[in-house]
C-alpha cells in the first residue's frame, strides 16, 4: 500500500507530476484553488506504488508520499 | 506506512512565487535536502542573487544575505573568510552569474575559496521579461532577439562550467539537469557532493543546473522539459568535468 498526499494550495497545475507518474494515479482536476490554478487530484489511489517520481518532479513541493 | 517523501526541514512552508512548471522549485528543494542530509541548517549562510532567485530568504530556513547584482560569489568569499566555521552557498541565475557576475565567479573559482555555488541556467533573463542572456542558445527567440540569436551579431552561448573547469582552483565543477525524475536523482547526488566538499574543507564547488523558463520560452511545462533534452543538453553536456580528491586550500 502506498499513498500520495497533495497540498492543494501549493499546487500550480503544471502537470509535471501527471507526466512523471507511471501508474496514472494523478490528473489535473476541475476544482480551482486559492491561487486560481486547476490543481492536481488523485484519481486512481489504489494504483499508487510509492515510487516518488511525482514528488521528485513537483516544482512546488506540494506532494508527500507514504509507503 | 512510513512517509518516504516530504518537504525538507531547511525549507519554510511559504509557497513559491515561481511560475507553474519552473525548475527553480526543484533546485531549491535539492539544496534544502542537501543541507538536511548533513544537518547544516543551523550553520549555513545563503547568498542570494538578483533574478527570480532573489526571494531565497523567504524559502530557506537559514540566514540569507542579499548580494548586489552579480556579486554573490564575492559576498560569499568575504562571508566565508570572516566566518569560516559556517557553510556558505550562493544561488545564482545565468543573467547574474554569467553576465554581470562573470568576473566575481571566475576569481572566486580561481582562488579556490571554500564555498558552494549553485548556478541555475535557463538560457534567458527570467525575471526581467525574457531578454537574451549570455547563455541563450543560437536561434532562440527572446524579447531582445526576436529573430533568434545570431552568432555574427550576438556571439555564442557561454559555457560557464567548461570555462571554470579549465582553471586550477575549483575542486568540483559539474553540470546537471532536473527535467526527468532520473536526472533529479543525479542532480541530488551532485549537489550533496558539492556541500560535502565544503564540509570537508576541500574547496570551491560549482554545480550548474539546466532549468526551464516555460513563461519566457512561451512553452508548456512539458514542452519546456522536452526542450532541455532536445536542445540544451546537446549544447550544454551533462556530467562532472572536474573533481579534485587531494586538495590544498586556504
Amino acid at each position: 500500500m502506498a499513498r500520495v498526499d497533495i497540498e492543494i494550495e501549493r499546487c500550480k497545475g503544471c502537470a509535471l507530476c501527471v507526466d512523471a507518474c507511471p501508474e496514472q494515479v494523478l490528473e489535473i482536476g476541475n476544482e480551482i484553488n486559492l491561487g486560481g490554478y486547476q490543481h492536481v487530484v488523485v484519481v486512481n489511489p489504489d494504483n499508487c506504488i510509492g515510487c516518488c517520481r511525482c514528488a521528485e518532479m513537483c516544482p512546488d513541493v506540494a506532494l508527500a508520499v507514504w509507503r | 506506512m512510513k512517509q518516504v517523501f516530504k518537504r525538507p526541514e531547511s525549507m519554510t512552508a511559504k509557497p513559491f512565487h515561481f511560475c507553474p512548471g519552473c525548475h527553480h522549485g526543484i533546485v531549491h528543494r535539492l539544496v534544502a535536502e542537501a543541507l538536511d542530509h548533513f544537518s547544516l541548517r543551523e550553520k549555513t549562510i545563503g547568498v542570494a542573487s538578483v533574478g527570480c532567485s532573489v526571494f531565497l530568504y523567504d524559502y530557506f530556513a537559514v540566514d540569507v544575505i542579499e548580494a548586489p547584482h552579480g556579486r554573490a560569489a564575492a559576498v560569499a568569499t568575504g562571508t566565508k573568510r570572516v566566518l569560516n566555521d559556517k557553510i556558505v552557498f550562493t544561488y545564482q541565475g545565468d543573467g547574474d552569474l554569467a553576465a554581470i557576475g562573470t568576473a566575481e565567479v571566475i576569481h572566486a573559482a580561481n582562488r579556490g575559496d571554500n564555498i558552494t555555488i549553485i548556478f541555475v541556467n535557463n538560457s534567458i533573463y527570467g525575471m526581467t521579461g525574457g531578454q537574451m542572456a549570455p547563455t541563450t542558445l543560437l536561434g532562440q527567440r527572446t524579447t531582445t532577439s526576436p529573430y533568434g540569436r545570431d552568432c555574427n551579431r550576438d556571439g555564442y552561448p557561454i559555457k560557464m562550467t567548461e570555462m571554470l573547469a579549465a582553471l586550477e582552483g575549483p575542486s568540483l565543477v559539474s553540470r546537471v539537469a532536473v527535467n526527468t525524475p532520473g536526472n533529479v536523482k543525479k542532480a541530488r547526488k551532485v549537489i550533496r557532493q558539492a556541500f560535502q566538499m565544503q564540509v570537508e574543507g576541500k574547496g570551491f564547488s560549482f554545480v550548474e543546473v539546466l532549468s526551464t523558463c516555460p513563461t519566457n520560452w512561451g512553452m508548456t511545462p512539458q514542452a519546456a522539459n522536452d526542450r532541455i533534452a532536445e536542445e540544451m543538453i546537446p549544447y550544454f553536456p551533462l556530467g562532472t568535468l572536474k573533481q579534485k580528491d587531494v586538495i590544498d586550500v586556504l
